[in-house]
């Protein structure tokens, strides 16, 4: 019975999001057995088309701890794709050089995001809507069509795979033994996620962050640089969008004003299906990880399944979103009550 | 001079100012860029011109800037569904209109239902948001980005994501202009929407309530006001604005396009409600001022047009104009700019 006091809200919204993970794919493995939904590779895909969400929900986990909010996320990452594109195929800039740019754009928009709520003490919201249609409208002005990316290194980067021979192979029609593989952004994203891990849980940094989203006011009054530390949270967040997007990027290859609309709600939702409050002061990136994971479950189903159209992925990541943030709040409202 | 100056300082000092000074200053560069800009012609009974395009195509907006201002007012946020709200009424009407079919040259349901369904869907995600921010205590933004995201994809499978096209005369008018009268139809809409809104306002105590509830919730509910409802009623209504203004919109081009109906509309809303001289914190509020804000930003998107920028592109300049209004309302800011002008004044006499 102790151990079931234990079992806050926090905790317990976890474990929902992990059970509801668990249970949609074994739901999964036994509706599309006969499509191969079971084979390792179907699940390594999950990582491999979400490598640049994953990436986002974490430094969107990170701005949502301190309370605030980013939804300029989708905006940056179509941005970073045409940047990139734009300047190797336009401009014949090399891979390297263009990708060091993406991501010092990255930390620019941070920055000017981060001073304009931390500083002047604008609404995050209000700040990151003008900075998602500044993005969207600065992607239009580099161009209005699609490119696609047709360097050869960043093709590379983007097509050696990395296969994990110990889960398995499958010998195909030809003789040969196909082993479940990776892409190397998959491993990008899981290293930045377990640096965002490490540095929440263990430096004084990420204690900063918990504590100005438990209370701003009793982190001023603590001796805390509350500004400052927003700042930062912010200008961290707005490099991962940047490296988010590129990761993004390796997966499609081409840069077009579209690309990645909706990618905000994505990010926002991995956030709060994973246990990170909308209030702040409470999250794990490892949620959010799940989160993604959750996301990217949908997505499988409804390509499987094959005849519903793309829509579903969007109004079902809304109704749970608009599910778990109702549970967050009755949370809440029963925490309040004790 | 000094009266002078005063007169000045009263002059900025009024809300009004800054909405009348932008329309002002938009309409002057068109009268030297583009000389032909207030020339108004007559064809076919109908007028036409820049100037009659820009109080033409305001009217959705100046429909939307109504129901953000009180959303804005009473809740200190924003709903940033409007335009996926829009896209949604439209696709709604359109399919009871056409009975399911993608091309109609004749109504299948009666106008009226039609309409009807459109205000209902309006009202019903209105009622959405509504709930999960005035009784779940949700922020604003996240609430209403749930519909901002899903809004387009219930649109689209209304209407089976294709373009539902209603050929059908007397389903233009809206849109265009009843025969017999020059003014646009979409005016008049406005002006109803805009009129009513004032009247109810200032003949119930609602007014008061928006104010009460936006400036402190906590002490208007001490007070006796039911806060969660006025919230709510306030997330209602701009979704029943949204419902008409997607009708409008949808009449405009006889069809439902949910891609592209009320398409960056939520962003000219909320800039028409800060260019109004509305405080995006809430509170106390000016209906007229949204409406000349809501002009102004029509004004401004045509000029750029007539100037050759893209649709998708004018975003930029919109998102650099909101960042720099809500800058100028920033208390942070104003005392800043305070401290310095004391430094320089103690540097002054120090020296």
């Amino acid at each position: 019975m102790k151990k079931m006091g234990k079992l806050d809200g926090k905790v317990f919204l976890l474990i929902i999001t992990i059970v509801l993970f668990v249970a949609m794919y074994l739901a999964g493995i036994i509706i599309f057995n006969s499509k191969g939904f079971a084979k390792p590779q179907v699940f390594l895909n999950l990582f491999i088309s979400n490598a640049g969400l994953i990436v986002i929900a974490a430094g969107m986990t990170m701005v949502m701890i301190t309370g605030g909010i980013d939804i300029s996320v989708g905006s940056v990452v179509a941005l970073a794709c045409m940047m990139l594109a734009w300047m190797m195929e336009i401009k014949g800039m090399g891979a390297v050089p263009a990708l060091i740019i993406v991501l010092i754009m990255g930390l620019v928009f941070g920055l000017i995001q981060g001073y304009l709520i931390a500083y002047l003490k604008l609404q995050p919201f209000i700040v990151t809507l003008a900075g998602m249609f500044f993005a969207r409208g600065m992607t239009a002005i580099i161009s209005q069509d699609m490119i696609s990316i047709k360097n050869e290194l960043f093709l590379q980067w983007a097509k050696s795979k990395i296969n994990l021979p110990f889960l398995g192979g499958a010998v195909n029609k030809k003789g040969v033994v196909n082993y479940p593989f990776i892409y190397p952004s998959v491993i990008i994203a899981l290293v930045i996620l377990v640096l965002v891990f490490v540095v929440l849980k263990y430096t004084k940094f990420g204690r900063t962050v918990y504590a100005i989203g438990g209370s701003e006011q009793s982190a001023l009054m603590m001796g805390i640089n509350v500004r400052r530390t927003k700042l930062y949270v912010y200008v961290i967040n707005g490099f991962l969008c940047a490296l988010g997007g590129f990761l993004f990027c390796l997966n499609t290859c081409a840069g077009f004003v579209e690309q990645a609309k909706g990618f905000e709600m994505e990010a926002i939702a991995s956030a709060v299906i994973g246990g990170t409050l909308l209030t702040g002061g409470v999250g794990n990136v490892f949620g959010s990880l799940f989160g993604v994971l959750i996301k990217g479950t949908i997505e499988t189903f409804i390509t499987f399944q094959g005849t519903l159209s793309s829509w579903w992925t969007k109004i079902t990541i809304a109704a749970l979103l608009a599910f778990f943030i109702i549970l967050q709040s009755l949370f809440a409202k029963a925490k309040e009550k004790r | 001079m000094n009266k002078c100056m005063a007169f000045v300082k009263k002059l900025t000092g009024t809300r009004l100012f800054l909405p009348i000074f932008c329309l002002f200053l938009v309409l002057l560069s068109n009268l030297i860029k583009t000389p032909g800009f207030f020339e108004v012609s007559l064809k076919n009974g109908v007028l036409y011109g820049y100037i009659i395009d820009v109080i033409n195509r305001a009217s959705d907006l100046v429909i939307l800037a109504v129901g953000m201002t009180l959303v804005v007012a009473a809740s200190g946020g924003t709903d940033i569904s409007v335009g996926a709200v829009m896209s949604v009424a439209g696709a709604v009407c359109c399919f009871i209109l056409s009975g399911g079919q993608q091309t109609v040259n004749e109504f299948q349901n009666p106008y009226l239902l039609g309409v009807m369904a459109a205000i209902i869907a309006g009202i019903l995600c209105g009622s959405f948001n509504g709930f999960l921010v005035a009784k779940m205590k949700i922020q604003p933004m996240v609430a209403t980005l749930i519909l901002f995201t899903a809004g387009r994809g219930i649109a689209q499978l209304i209407t089976k994501g294709q373009i539902t096209y209603i050929r059908v005369e007397s389903y233009k008018k809206l849109g265009s202009s009843i025969p017999g009268i020059p003014i646009p139809t979409p005016v008049f809409v406005a002006l109803i929407v805009v009129l009513l809104t004032y009247v109810l306002l200032k003949k119930t105590t609602l007014g008061v309530y928006i104010q009460t509830v936006g400036i402190n919730s906590k002490a208007s509910r001490l007070m006796g006001i039911n806060s969660t409802m006025i919230i709510f009623l306030s997330y209602v209504f701009c979704g029943l604005c949204a419902g008409i203004s997607g009708l409008v919109a949808s009449s405009r081009i006889y069809s439902a396009d949910a891609n592209n109906i009320g398409l960056n509309l939520e962003l000219d809303a909320i800039l028409a409600v800060a260019l109004g001289g509305n405080s995006l914190g809430g509170g106390k509020f000016s209906l007229l001022g949204s409406v000349i804000g809501a002009y102004t930003i029509q004004a401004l998107s045509t000029t750029l047009y007539a100037m050759g920028v893209s649709p998708d592109q004018i975003p930029v300049y919109k998102a650099a104009v909101v960042v720099i209004i809500v800058a100028l309302q920033s208390t942070e800011l104003k005392r800043m700019v305070k401290r310095l002008q004391t430094e320089r004044v103690a540097g002054k006499k120090v020296a």
